[in-house]
């Protein structure tokens, strides 16, 4: 049965170009630096932004959580981002290590003489949950770009249903050849550093990151947030081609108004996916249209990360929170000149703002979408 | 250019896994995309890597693809003008 | 434990056979999975065009949803079925397959058809569209099959009212070494819906 008790987020973390810790993060984004970087060369592909975790410093940084040096670069990321929450929570019987993820350890398939397990999903968290010590099989969500997102929907889900006490949730992907020169073919590359609703916009820039939250049903006394309200519904229209009506989107954000039970006018800041292609980004203002909130705050971090794909919608609630605790949204970097068909109020500068709710979209291939609203406790 | 888009057509079926569709039912001046073959966008795209592939014809700005692709005859009179292998 | 929700169909596809509600609807010897899967196509009788462009696992995935859904869903009013699908091998199979289009650098041609199907929830899509299902749904991956996990997470859309009825899939493809399960869960029918029953017919 469902017991409709409410669910917190009380710990986060993230892991990306810009720092290897929350704080640093922050610090970066206030400031408005970005990790976009031009590469000269990645692979067969020249000439492209993206957003790199230097190596060298991560392996560093990593060395203070354990020497183990047979780690890939993605699993030292995970294992970076859920450290410091793992000291604040305990693991319990009744936890459970949810990962968010796309391609996880692609890269190891450029290695022919490599076993094929090492690009398995389940080999990766199977590390993960075994360096951490969870005592329960772990769940994997691989829903595309939506995945982070949808992580948090599980846990919260999951919880209420009563299968487990608490979840640790963590997102990641890596940059690969194999995603750029997918992202390539596709015709989705930005020739430049993304930039999202704006009228310039031609396209995405891709990047890596990871990140992590603890889910728990337990009422801290610091500072978190509820999660009051979900949906994660389809489009129903192409495989690829984001909706031209909005559809899935504008559904999944009736389901969590619906299931929240709050006036949409209560509504303070929109966490939206924003990948700063043509489509996608004139899908998303048309259903905030249709949900009535197209005269919210909104942004998309994908200037300050490029589109870390399964980590984005976890890492992008993860500076939302701080944006929360902080009373400052961001600007949404990138943009100057509106170029999606319906007015939004997409963040050109720094705005100081209290928050009690928001909502965090995310859209992607396969025709998916979800919706999380988060109330602001304390 | 009449074995050329003979060529074509059993290309297009081949990289669109157009499946029950023979050379015989695509005629020269059907619209490949919308009503005619009922192509769609990822199809656009893979038309974009076949000139590439099979033409070396890389298309500086992939909405030339557009009038590029109306047709079979169409496209074979672009890939005619510009291909280099 | 719920007994308010019953399984009231389900699909088997396994060892070039495919079985609905325990009767076999096509059975064959020794083909592989691209010649078996286009003959138990036409044994649903299945006229979809977009099938044929589908990789291997959201082929297998389409067709035990469709083998389920043709009989069960009118398309003429909204339908809220869920779709809950899991795998261990995620989209590997087409992961493999793309790789080797950009692994040798003098023969670079990668392929946004075979690219697109490097995730695994697209097979999700697939069936969405062919029934325009606007509604909830999600893949997810685990080392094996957890029928605790499906049984839990589907009650809860059904209890929440996210969805009316959750059609759910294990559908794994790698190599050659496929498996589908999928099967349908609602309000009607005589088959409790529970894990031991989901495990049981998972094993059958």
């Amino acid at each position: 049965m469902i017991a409709n008790k409410p669910i917190y987020i009380t710990d986060a973390n993230c892991v990306t170009p810009l720092g290897f810790d929350i704080e640093t993060n922050w610090k970066a984004l206030v400031k408005g630096d970005s990790g976009i970087q031009f590469q000269e060369q990645y692979g067969n592909l020249t000439s492209i932004y993206a957003s790199i975790i230097d190596s060298d410093k991560l392996n560093e940084s990593f060395l203070k959580v354990s020497n183990d040096s047979t780690f890939s670069k993605l699993e030292k990321m995970l294992i970076l981002a859920l450290y410091p929450v793992v000291s604040k929570n305990k693991i319990t019987e009744k936890s459970v290590l949810i990962l968010s993820t796309t391609k996880g350890n692609i890269s190891a398939l450029e290695n022919q003489d490599a076993p094929i397990e090492d690009a398995q999903l389940s080999t990766l968290v199977k590390k993960i949950n075994t360096f951490f010590g969870f005592k329960t099989e772990p769940i994997i969500v691989s829903n595309a770009c939506v995945s982070g997102v949808l992580a948090v929907s599980t846990a919260k889900r999951m919880i209420q249903f009563g299968a487990y006490d608490n979840a640790f949730i963590i997102a990641g992907d890596e940059i690969s050849e194999f995603v750029l020169s997918g992202f390539n073919s596709f015709q989705a590359m930005s020739n430049l550093p993304c930039t999202p609703y704006d009228a310039s916009r031609n396209g995405v820039t891709l990047g890596e990151a990871s990140a992590a939250v603890f889910v728990t049903t337990k009422k801290p006394s610091h500072n978190a947030v509820a999660i009051i309200g979900d949906g994660a519904v389809n489009d129903a229209n192409h495989i690829s081609g984001p909706s031209r009506t909005g559809d899935g989107l504008h559904k999944s954000i009736e389901s969590a108004f619906k299931e929240a039970n709050i006036e949409k006018s209560k509504l303070d800041y929109i966490s939206a996916h924003g990948t700063a292609t043509l489509y996608n980004d004139e899908m998303e203002a048309i259903a905030f249209s249709r949900s009535n909130i197209d005269n919210v705050a909104v942004n998309s971090l994908k200037g300050y990360y490029g589109h870390t794909l399964g980590a984005s919608g976890l890492l992008e609630i993860v500076i939302a929170l701080q944006s929360v605790y902080n009373q400052e949204l961001l600007a949404s970097k990138g943009y100057s000149n509106s170029g999606v068909s319906i007015p939004i109020d997409v963040l050109k500068e720094n705005r100081k703002q209290e928050i009690t709710y928001f909502l965090k979209t995310a859209s992607g291939f396969g025709g998916c979408n979800t919706a999380i609203l988060f109330e602001k406790i304390n | 250019m009449e074995a050329l888009k003979q060529e074509l057509k059993a290309k297009i079926i081949e990289a669109l896994n157009l499946e029950d569709i023979s050379i015989e039912d695509i005629n020269d001046n059907d619209p490949l995309f919308g009503e005619g073959l009922g192509l769609d966008s990822i199809d656009a795209l893979e038309l974009i890597v076949l000139l590439d592939k099979v033409y070396g014809i890389r298309l500086a700005d992939p909405k030339q693809g557009k009038a590029i692709f109306e047709s079979v005859e169409t496209m074979a009179k672009y890939i005619e003008e510009h291909r280099t292998k | 434990m719920t007994t308010n929700y019953h399984i009231s169909n389900y699909c088997k596809i396994e060892n070039n056979s495919l079985q609905v509600n325990g009767t076999t609807v096509l059975e064959m010897k020794d083909v592989l999975f691209p010649e078996f899967i286009k003959n138990a196509s036409k044994a649903i009788e299945l006229e979809y065009p977009k099938f044929f462009k589908m990789d291997n696992l959201s082929k297998l995935a389409f067709l035990g949803a469709e083998a389920i859904l043709k009989n069960n869903i009118n398309l003429d009013i909204e339908n809220n079925i869920a779709l809950v699908f899991a795998n261990k091998a995620s989209s590997l199979d087409t992961d493999v397959k793309y790789q080797e289009s950009i692994s040798d650098k003098e023969n670079y041609f990668p392929s946004p058809a075979v690219f697109v199907y490097t995730l695994p929830n697209i097979c999700v899509g697939e069936i969405s569209i062919k029934n325009q299902l606007k509604t909830e749904n999600a893949f997810f991956v685990f080392d094996d099959f957890k029928a605790e996990f499906m049984s839990d997470y589907t009650s809860y859309l059904l209890e929440s009212g996210k969805a009316e009825k959750v059609l759910c899939g294990w559908v794994e493809f790698y190599k050659n070494d496929y498996k589908a399960f999928v099967y349908l869960v609602e309000k009607s029918g005589t088959t409790a819906h529970n894990k031991e029953v989901i495990q049981t017919l998972y094993n059958k």
